[in-house]
């Protein structure tokens, strides 16, 4: 277990957050939250209720009109290192080996090498991907280029790790090897993640809180957070009475019909 | 850590999937390969023998024949008959080259780093693409009059031509290949610390690689058909001037030998470009 050290963590703090693209379609308004650092956060809810422009938000990537974000206790202006994005669709570049797509974010800090090369070994071997160092993404399965997509994020160090439908693309089996993987990934790191997902499953068996999202520029409503659960279960049974109570009770919120303010 | 769980073996392919055996059927295109020029250079000999006359009035009885021209390669390149032209492709060769290769370069490093530019900035393609449409239309002929006048004749306007000429293909096609890189790319190279600046040339040039070399190749061609058209007049030296000078002594078989020179050397340099690429990529999948 000597691959992960503890990394670096934040929290953040979301106020008032709004989003009303040009032509006035509100994706999203009015989102407080709280995130305690080293906190692990799914959100969940129906397309269209605003999640992947929140976490895009906290990415840096697009600008909020109204409200602001805070990761450890800096503004968020734009992306940066600090904030480590997995993707959907895996994002890394096609014409970098595996290595060299880990070794991408500590070579833009202009370590040593022998750091870049140790940072490097370490979170290939802590995918398990050691053999497959040399290979290319496009040589690789989708579920082994995620893993990747993950290495490269954690060897960036990041404090606040954002995860937009990571495993939304991946067969059943893949998904939950993946799942397993990431929840020891952060009882080691302890870094703070936020994890946008439409499973609520994977919410539940991931996440300290699910923050259910409903509303949406269909539902004539902006995109807001309907409630907050705190996940309360010792072990994460997928198949226990309690999870699946928790399921329930979840699913009960991100189908609550939002009513106009 | 243990990683158990990874059934990974079953979904790696061992090799990339286009690689497969091709020893087998390589002989069968060289000799498919064989029969059309053969029959080309017989009509040309029985043509030459018969003064045939095609449509569009050639008339066959002017051209020299296939052996006529042979000899005069043979000629130009080992100096077999001791005449103007024995030996002179080593002489030509390296002028032309030499100039193609001064206008090429030149052109692409002026095209690359602004149709990057273009190719991501609105405000980069909005400055330069009225220019640029405005140019692109003027034939490199209608330009040789003006330059004549402005340069004079010899290497300088020899390099000029090709360098406008090749800039074109290639800065369309750098800025087409900026445009499609998946955005991303570029979001997880910021999201990576890569400044603005740095994602163009860690992400844009990349990712646009092959849509640039495609402009230079076309670029390159076009540099050779610029060669021979600024070589037409006051160049002492180049396989186009030696065209035009055979031309002016009435030597036909060494305007065919030029003509040949020029398309072994065009299609030599593509190689080289070719290969150019290769070693710089090595095996890197390149975003189609």
């Amino acid at each position: 277990m000597d691959h992960l050290i503890a990394g670096r963590t934040a929290d953040v703090r979301i106020s008032g957050l709004g989003k009303t693209y040009d032509g006035g379609v509100a994706a999203m308004a009015d989102v407080d939250l709280t995130i305690a650092s080293g906190e692990f956060v799914a959100v969940v809810g129906a397309s269209g209720c605003g999640k992947s422009t929140l976490l895009r938000i906290l990415a840096g990537f697009e600008r909020p009109t109204a409200g602001s974000v805070e990761v450890g206790g800096t503004p968020v202006t734009g992306p940066g290192p600090d904030r480590g994005v997995v993707f959907q669709d895996y994002g890394l570049f096609p014409w970098l080996s595996v290595r060299e797509n880990v070794a991408y974010g500590p070579s833009r800090k202009k370590l040593p090498k022998g750091e870049i090369t140790a940072v490097t070994d370490k979170f290939i071997a802590a995918v398990g991907l050691t053999r497959f160092a040399a290979k290319y993404p496009s040589q690789l399965s989708g579920g082994m280029q995620q893993r990747v997509a993950i290495a490269r994020v954690l060897a960036n160090d990041p404090s606040l790790l954002l995860m937009d439908e990571p495993f939304g693309a991946l067969d059943a089996l893949t998904r939950t090897d993946l799942q397993t993987e990431l929840r020891r990934i952060h009882v080691e790191t302890r870094t703070t993640v936020v994890f946008v997902t439409h499973s609520i499953e994977e919410a539940v068996y991931l996440a300290d809180r699910v923050v259910v999202m409903t509303g949406g520029a269909s539902h004539g409503v902006p995109g807001h957070v309907q409630a907050v659960v705190p996940v309360e279960l010792a072990d994460r049974d997928v198949t226990s009475p309690a999870f699946n109570e928790v399921k329930r009770q979840i699913a009960a919120l991100v189908h609550t019909v939002p009513t106009p303010a | 850590m243990t990683t158990t769980a990874v059934p990974v073996s079953a979904a790696v392919p061992t090799a990339p999937a286009e690689r497969r055996p091709r020893r087998k059927g390589r002989l069968r295109p060289v000799l498919l390969g064989l029969p059309v020029p053969l029959l080309f250079l017989l009509l040309w000999h029985l043509g030459r023998e018969g003064r045939w006359e095609l449509p569009f009035g050639i008339r066959m009885g002017f051209l020299p024949y296939p052996a006529d021209v042979a000899g005069g390669l043979a000629n130009y390149v080992v100096g077999t008959r001791d005449n103007a032209f024995s030996n002179l492709l080593w002489e030509d060769l390296p002028a032309s080259a030499m100039r193609v290769f001064a206008g090429f370069a030149l052109a692409t490093l002026i095209a690359v780093p602004l149709g990057v530019l273009m190719g991501r900035f609105t405000t980069a393609n909005a400055l330069f693409d009225p220019m640029i449409n405005l140019f692109r239309p003027i034939p490199a002929t209608a330009w040789v009059p003006l330059v004549a006048l402005l340069i004079g004749y010899g290497d300088q306007a020899s390099i000029f031509l090709i360098t406008l000429s090749a800039f074109f293909p290639i800065v369309l096609g750098t800025i087409s290949g900026a445009r499609q890189v998946p955005e991303r790319l570029l979001e997880a190279a910021r999201m990576l610390g890569t400044s603005g600046a740095g994602t163009l040339l860690r992400v844009v040039l990349p990712a646009s690689a092959p849509a640039i070399v495609n402009g230079m190749r076309v670029g390159l061609g076009l540099s050779w058909v610029i060669l021979v058209l600024s070589e037409t007049t006051g160049v002492p030296t180049g396989l186009g001037s030696t065209i035009f000078l055979a031309r002016d002594v009435v030597q036909t078989d060494q305007i065919v030998v030029g003509m040949i020179c020029i398309a072994v050397a065009g299609f030599l340099s593509d190689r080289l470009l070719k290969l150019v690429v290769r070693l710089l990529f090595r095996d890197r999948p390149l975003i189609k």
